[in-house]
């Protein structure tokens, strides 16, 4: 049992297997939670594949286990999990957000306001925007 | 500040997008009530808009056209750093300081309402050349530093606020650049403002270095 935050979703993973620094997650909970799967080519997301190195497989895979922990360093993506293992965060590397950025698509984000709504950047979509950041603090 | 600007602006293909960067949900729910805006106003308790625009202070902001195509990157958004001439006991600022911040500030208004009407041919909505230019360029430190950040407020969500804490404080230490993180985990003073000795401090430790940076917009005193 543990829970995995991404940037966009919050997925508690029932049948998780904590190792250390290891994640060992179903195919369906990988999935679930990161959108990766394994298929014959490698671990994929839409139509990006990431070919396991030759000799290496028995670093991400244990019967029908994957690591998800090992696919996320591999792909160069930064996480942290709490000292317990319970809570996992898998986040996006700075090339990654640098890349975004400099195509200068404005990446969207879904945020609630104080009644609970949720709100998107793209709902906007046809009228100019300033998106502006604040804090009470 | 923004509630004005919107309502002048809003028949014109214009709005607002305020993010408060508020970890506990609570805390900004009084300024809301007291601003009653009529544009969003998110609450990023994980400071998702932090990670994702390279934002490191407030007030900071994006100009986003119709087509969702960034045309000024992140920047101070009309705010200058005249409070660090502040007298810490009174308060009071110094009329040159001041009028730096009322000139900054007004000058940055003035080149929204140009936005908003000539729209690309505004000089001040930047080609696509300019703007990648002035893309931030994230450290894979700053990167780990919203993971950590995330942790961490998760655990204090969840009842491990010294462990989250912990996580708080690697993140800070990880991205000394952010204000926002330094600021959401140190404590806040009589007014709500994560303004204790401790912040002076840090403002002084700045020295010749900025806490807003330079606007770079054509105006600009």
């Amino acid at each position: 049992m543990a829970i995995l935050l991404t940037e966009s979703s919050e997925t508690v993973l029932a049948a998780a297997r904590v190792e250390g620094e290891h994640l060992w997650l179903s195919p369906v909970e990988l999935e679930g939670a990161t959108g990766w799967s394994s298929r014959p080519e490698g671990l994929c997301r839409g139509s990006l594949c990431v070919p396991i190195p030759a000799g290496r497989e028995r670093e991400f895979f244990r019967g029908e286990q994957i690591d998800a922990a090992a696919l996320w360093r591999h792909l160069g993506q930064p996480l942290a999990h709490s000292a317990d293992g319970s809570a996992w965060v898998f986040g996006t590397s700075a090339a990654d957000r640098a890349a975004a950025l400099r195509s200068l698509e404005a990446p969207d984000f879904t945020l609630p306001d104080r009644t609970g709504r949720r709100h998107s950047l793209s709902e906007h979509r046809g009228k100019k925007v300033l998106l502006v950041s604040w804090a009470s603090w | 500040m923004w509630q004005d600007l919107y309502e002048e602006l809003k028949d014109h293909g214009f709005v607002v997008i305020a993010v408060a960067l508020d970890s506990r949900e609570g805390d900004p729910l009084p300024w809301i009530e007291a601003a009653k805006p009529t544009y969003p106003c998110l609450i990023d308790r994980d400071h998702r808009l932090a990670d994702l625009y390279q934002m490191v202070n407030v007030p900071q902001a994006v100009w986003i056209d119709e087509r969702g195509t960034i045309v000024r990157p992140t920047e101070p958004a009309g705010a200058y750093e005249g409070f660090r001439r502040m007298d810490r006991v009174t308060r009071e600022v110094p009329a040159d300081a001041a009028r730096m911040t009322a000139e900054t500030k007004a000058t940055y208004l003035n080149a929204i309402r140009d936005w908003v009407r000539l729209g690309q041919a505004s000089s001040h909505a930047l080609d696509a050349e300019r703007a990648r230019a002035r893309a931030p360029q994230p450290t894979e430190e700053a990167a780990r530093a919203h993971v950590f950040f995330q942790l961490g407020q998760h655990l204090i969500r969840h009842g491990q606020p010294e462990e989250g804490d912990r996580w708080l404080a690697e993140a800070s230490h990880l991205h000394p650049d952010s204000w926002a993180i330094w600021r959401q985990r140190a404590g806040v003073n009589e007014l709500g403002l994560a303004a204790q000795p401790d912040f002076w401090a840090r403002v002084d430790a700045l020295g010749e270095r900025r806490y807003y940076a330079p606007i770079e917009m054509e105006g600009m005193p």
